[in-house]
């Protein structure tokens, strides 16, 4: 019989999630809602006396200092009156892995429990209309998307259960399809082109028979976007010019020039691989999950990461991931709710959901979430963009790996449920005000402790020699996976061994369901035994569902029967090379009259409230960035631990001083003028970053990720081939090959006849070797007396600025990157900081010169005092407004002892740099104008304030 | 013979490769063992002369922080547990070890199954922060009183509470407080945040049982090793060693002197 268990905190202790709730609805702008209790519902079913129920609800679920415990019969309890009731539960399908906790805890206690239900309830009090509970119920305390709500005490019930699967062949009629049947058949399904459904025709014209759903469903998803990269490896006709392939012509083309022999494994396995030390290699992989995080911001974030660290684990045979990072870009805070484009959800509800999904999912895997950025513009109020990057290390003797004819495919982790179904096609289309309804079933919930002892147990197998290769099952599931293996072989997959979360998966959604958790590996048969034992020890679910044959075919098989019969030539290499054509003409944005302010002072503090540029410290402190015990140089440096670090640096092993540095850099506001100079920015700043806390370019590598509109428009890929021109120019010039990157396309966001586009998106991450962590630096301002050096120089190159926004303007002339000066002076800098001699460095980026000053001082608590007549300048920079907030590349500022000043300025050598001015025991900021007067004078912790508030949530 | 150490991991647990490490570093031998090695008897906790339940997110923290592995603990070794302290050997918890053994009832340890907890901060959220500990009592083998500590907290679940004022009342006078959350200038917090992170009635952040041998903290000792892992070392404010090391030296001498 079952029993409904209901927990809630005594009245004395504070309601946590109540009170983060009420929060979230007065953020809503509701303001009724006076208190928000919350009561946690377990609905178990066992043979239980009600004096077992009884034990398992005080002993197991509640906490016995802290919580109230109601046990009653299913059906529950009613709360009495002067309360809404809401009520919370997953949608059937969607896994929580409280459940299977709840059943392992009640075992240990000696109750074997069949079927356990978790919900919650939330009860409401003040004054709300009708209309509003249900906004507070769907939008606030449920997704839709994932959850069902209720108003009222509903008595909790288990979902009904769906029969097994029987197995019927669907062949698809493709053979007399006309042009419009094809595209029919496409359209929200497979997200393919004509030219690739009459390939597909072709095909099965000479075969003579018809698809069946899954053979359908494989090649769409080997052949999407996401997948096969059609824009990047397509060709492209350019201002007259042919391009064929803009990865091989640009990207990867940096790295075979440069042929750096560290790089030891670059574009070809889930993350690129640099050398480390003698022993061991690190690798690293920035991926995107922008398009599930759009509608359900926590579990498109979560699994978002989730995904990405399964990619170093899938590299060559498995890294260890030791560091993550999360660069995000939301719509406005301060958006306002009328104006919200038709199915969207708010900016602040997508980054509350955003940054929580990643800090439970990479807290709880225990890897160190240590470098990231949030920036705003309203462009992406549709489409949100969310980076997740892992670092892993691995054995040298680990970094490559090949399967072999006759080894098995073992499933290892999570179940396969519904989740994902057309994940990744979903993501190789555009969003639009219809998406939430047709493509729920992509967005999936994330179980980071599957994961987490998946981690723990393949890395225990890995050591032990126990397989051939292995990957991850990411975007397609076992298609991409198992197919990607076994695309020079051949392979064999028995769909009725995969273990399910609940029955009824037809054979193809099996095939290409997108649940989180899984790896593939490819397993000899001398060694299945052991390895079995290796994942059994610690309760991870492995399973066999197939062979590697040497075949060259992909054969399923449910329940015996045939389902796909495929040739690995044609569904890898089948897919038609697509053509384009693509434009750029400059845009003639509006050039304002200078200068815009002639009181810098007000203009400096609201530089620092700009949202892309104020504190993160609500976000960064929620992640553990010190778990692993490897942190060198952490995300939040200076006196009180919150100025903004550069760069973040690990020491992955323990006793041994040699570390890595991973920075990124990003700033898609300059694409509004020039995609080449966005380009060439983000690569400079992420280098900038790096160096300015000890990483050097000697062993240094970079990743790409872009995230951009419809390439199918002209113009849109016009910019991304410029960006692509400017990734080769300045990589190569600053000797940084390209190891891995990724690239997100059609984010758009259609609603009626408006399209929303988000702004040209390039993040570079970046990752350095160096061989001691001690020799390394922070941006915080050390002491009073130092001198303050300026490197680099500043031009009028005020386009795209946060300054020019502020103002409401784009302006022309986004900065550009001198990369035969830049990499001489980033070399020097680095020697130098290497030497000792610079007692602190912060680069200069958004909002120039003075936010950055403002930020080391502040950071330090200690004084500066600059002057700008000493700043080395192009001529017509040479006005104050420019010289505070120019955000010219490829320049820092520096604090460097009296006594260290000669040594500097040598190892400096014909590098352009000059002295601007003292650190200062008065804790305050003063720059003096070119004509002498002073310009800005403000006290720190002013400036602090300005930078602080805003996003201290 | 080096003193041994039993670094125990379930699913979720994630700060084992630097426990361990923490413990080999002043001499110990540490060896990492899943729980399921405990079940099956290949694993005797009889065996080692320290017990070290790290930090992490056993069994995801389903229903609440500890509980899961606290439950399994409980069930299948109480009695090795017993035997393991009758026969005057250490534990430690740490962060959601600290949790587990609240939870199981082995701390505080007064024979009244479990009379205090750790439930959400008054932050209402994870965070990871730095934090000063003195370090309160001579009853606990594992500190050295009037110390002052610096290592970092990084947990939503770490708000230390007792059922009653009374049963804090006799941690206090049983010198089973340890470790109080204290400013700068070592002054009481009095719980100011952020110095005292999660409300902790009295700043209390460790505690032990009335034996001073098993031991449970919120923070992290095993994240201040190196001096480097200091936030503000190239301020030149760290020591050559982090003071995280004094945990697990304390307790390895100690079982040099007494066990060994």
């Amino acid at each position: 019989m079952p029993y409904q268990i209901e927990i809630s905190m005594k009245p004395e202790f504070p309601d946590a999630l109540g009170l983060d709730v009420l929060h979230s609805i007065r953020d809503f702008g509701i303001g009724g809602v006076e208190t928000v209790r919350t009561v946690q519902l377990y609905l178990v079913e066992g043979n239980l006396a009600e004096a077992d129920a009884g034990r398992i609800a005080n002993e197991l679920l509640a906490d016995p200092v802290v919580h109230d415990v109601v046990v009653a019969e299913a059906g529950g309890t009613k709360p009495g009156g002067g309360v809404y009731v809401v009520q919370v539960t997953r949608r059937p399908g969607v896994m929580d892995p409280v459940e299977e906790s709840v059943k392992k805890g009640a075992r240990d206690m000696g109750f074997e429990l069949s079927r356990v239900r978790t919900g919650r309830r939330f009860l409401l009090t003040g004054s709300v209309s009708e209309d509003e509970l249900t906004l507070i119920g769907k939008r606030v305390l449920a997704n839709d998307v994932i959850e069902d709500v209720a108003f009222g005490a509903e008595p909790l019930a288990f979902p009904s259960e769906t029969p097994r699967y029987e197995f019927r062949r669907v062949d698809v009629p493709l053979l007399d399809a006309d042009d419009d049947a094809l595209m029919a058949l496409s359209h929200n399904r497979l997200w393919l082109n004509l030219e690739e459904m009459k390939t597909i025709q072709d095909y099965y014209k000479k075969l003579g028979r018809n698809p069946t759903d899954a053979e359908l469903e494989t090649i769409a998803q080997t052949w999407s976007e996401h997948c096969v990269h059609k824009t990047f490896r397509g060709k492209i006709l350019y201002n007259d010019r042919q391009i064929d392939s803009l990865l091989k012509t640009y990207i990867a083309k940096v790295t075979e020039d440069l042929d750096k022999p560290w790089c030891l494994s670059v574009f070809e396995d889930n993350a690129g691989v640099i050398g480390f030390d003698e022993e061991d290699a690190v690798c690293f992989k920035v991926e995107t999950h922008n398009h599930p995080s759009a509608l359900e911001p926590y579990g498109g974030a979560g699994t978002g990461i989730g995904g990405v660290i399964r990619d170093p684990l899938g590299t060559g045979l498995g890294a260890r991931p030791i560091a993550n990072t999360d660069i995000f870009c939301f719509g406005n805070v301060d958006y306002p709710l009328d104006k919200l484009p038709k199915g969207t959800l708010h900016p602040v509800r997508i980054m509350k959901g955003v940054v929580s999904g990643v800090r439970d999912y990479g807290n709880r895997m225990g890897i160190p979430t240590v470098n990231g950025a949030v920036l705003f513009d309203e462009r992406y109020v549709g489409n949100p963009l969310v980076y997740c990057g892992t670092v892993g290390i691995m054995p040298r003797k680990c970094v490559t790996k090949q399967p072999k004819a006759g080894d098995h495919v073992l499933l290892v982790g999570g179940r396969t449920g519904r989740d994902g179904i057309h994940g990744v096609t979903f993501a190789s289309g555009e969003l639009t005000d219809e998406s939430e309804r047709v493509s729920g079933g992509a967005v999936q919930i994330g179980d980071p402790i599957t994961e987490k002892k998946m981690v723990d147990t393949i890395i225990q197998a890995r050591d032990r020699g126990l397989y051939n290769a292995i990957t991850d099952c990411g975007g397609g599931g076992l298609s991409s996976a198992v197919g990607e293996m076994g695309e020079k072989l051949g392979v064999e997959v028995d769909l009725e061994n995969v273990p399910l979360k609940y029955q009824g998966l037809e054979a193809w959604e099996i095939w290409i369901s997108e649940a989180q958790e899984r790896m593939i590996l490819s397993v000899p048969q001398d060694k299945i035994d052991e390895i079995m034992e290796v994942f059994a020890a610690e309760h991870v679910e492995a399973t066999v569902i197939g062979r590697f044959t040497g075949t060259n075919r992909l054969i399923l098989r449910y329940d015996g029967n045939v389902l796909c019969d495929l040739d690995m030539e044609f569904l890898h290499n089948g897919v038609p090379q697509l053509e384009r054509v693509a434009i750029w003409k400059k845009p003639e944005n509006p050039e304002p009259k200078r200068p815009l302010a002639v009181n810098l002072g007000p203009e400096l503090h609201g530089l620092l409230s700009d949202h892309t540029i104020a504190s993160k410290e609500w976000v960064v402190r929620q992640y553990d960035h010190e778990v692993q015990g490897a942190s060198a140089i952490k995300p939040l440096v200076g006196v009180n631990n919150d100025g903004p670090g550069d760069a973040a640096v690990v020491a992955p092993k323990y006793g041994n001083k040699r570390g890595v540095v991973i920075s990124s850099g990003i700033n898609p506001f300059y694409s509004d003028v020039d995609p080449y100079a966005m380009a060439a920015s983000v690569i400079d700043e992420a280098l900038r970053n790096l160096i300015a806390v000890g990483g050097s370019l000697e062993r240094c590598a970079i990743l790409d990720n872009f995230s951009w509109g419809n390439p199918n428009k002209a113009d849109r890929l016009g910019a991304l081939v410029r960006t692509c021109m400017a990734c080769y120019d300045i990589a190569k010039g600053f000797g940084v090959p390209f190891i891995s990157g990724k690239d997100s396309l059609n984010n758009e966001y259609a609603v009626g006849d408006t399209t929303i586009v988000i702004p040209g998106t390039l993040l570079i991450s970046a990752i350095s070797v160096i061989e001691d962590v001690t020799r390394c630096i922070t941006m915080d301002l050390k002491g009073a007396g130092n001198k303050l050096y300026i490197i680099g120089l500043t031009k009028n190159e005020l386009g795209g600025s946060a300054y020019f926004r502020k103002h409401g303007f784009v302006g022309n002339n986004a900065p550009g990157v001198d990369v035969k000066t830049a990499k001489p002076a980033f070399d020097r800098l680095a020697a130098a900081i290497n030497k000792g001699v610079v007692k602190s460095c912060h680069d200069l980026s958004e909002g120039g010169l003075a936010v950055a000053a403002a930020e080391m001082a502040f950071a330090g608590n200690i004084g500066a005092a600059l002057d700008l007549s000493k700043v080395p300048a192009a001529a017509d920079a040479r006005n104050d407004e420019t010289l505070c907030f120019s955000e010219s590349n490829s320049r820092f500022l520096v604090e460097v002892t009296p006594d260290s000043a000669s040594a500097f300025e040598s190892a400096m050598g014909d590098s352009v740099f000059a002295e601007i001015g003292e650190t200062k025991s008065t804790p305050k900021l003063t720059v003096t104008a070119i004509d002498g007067s002073t310009c800005i004078d403000e006290e720190l912790s002013d400036l602090k304030e300005s930078w602080i508030k805003p996003l201290a949530w | 013979m080096k003193p041994k150490v039993l670094i125990l991991r379930t699913a979720g647990t994630n700060c084992d490769l630097e426990t361990a490490f923490a413990f080999e570093n002043v001499g110990a031998e540490a060896e990492r063992h899943h729980i399921n090695r405990l079940s099956e008897g290949s694993v005797k906790l009889d065996d080692y002369h320290i017990l070290a339940i790290p930090g992490g997110f056993s069994y995801g923290d389903d229903v609440h922080a500890g509980k899961i592995l606290a439950v399994e603990m409980m069930a299948g070794f109480a009695g090795q547990l017993s035997a393991f302290v009758d026969a005057g050997k250490l534990i430690i918890g740490i962060c959601n070890g600290f949790q587990v053994l609240v939870k199981a009832g082995l701390l505080p340890g007064n024979g009244n199954g479990q009379s205090v907890t750790l439930t959400d901060n008054n932050s209402n959220k994870y965070e990871d922060r730095w934090v000063y500990l003195s370090c309160e009592t001579d009853r606990c083998v594992f500190i050295k009183p009037g110390e002052v500590i610096e290592v970092p907290v990084a947990h939503a679940e770490g708000k230390f509470v007792t059922k009653d004022r009374e049963t804090l009342e006799n941690l206090e006078e049983n010198g089973q407080v340890v470790f109080r959350y204290v400013m700068p200038d070592s002054s009481p917090a009095n719980c100011s945040y952020p110095q005292n992170p999660n409300g902790s009635v009295d700043d209390v952040a460790g505690i032990c049982d009335p034996t001073g041998r098993i031991l449970g903290m919120m923070p992290h000792p095993e994240r201040n090793i190196f001096s480097y892992h200091h936030p503000r070392w190239t301020r030149g404010e760290a020591k050559e060693e982090g003071d995280g090391v004094r945990i697990f030296r304390n307790a390895v001498q100690y079982v040099k002197e007494n066990l060994l």
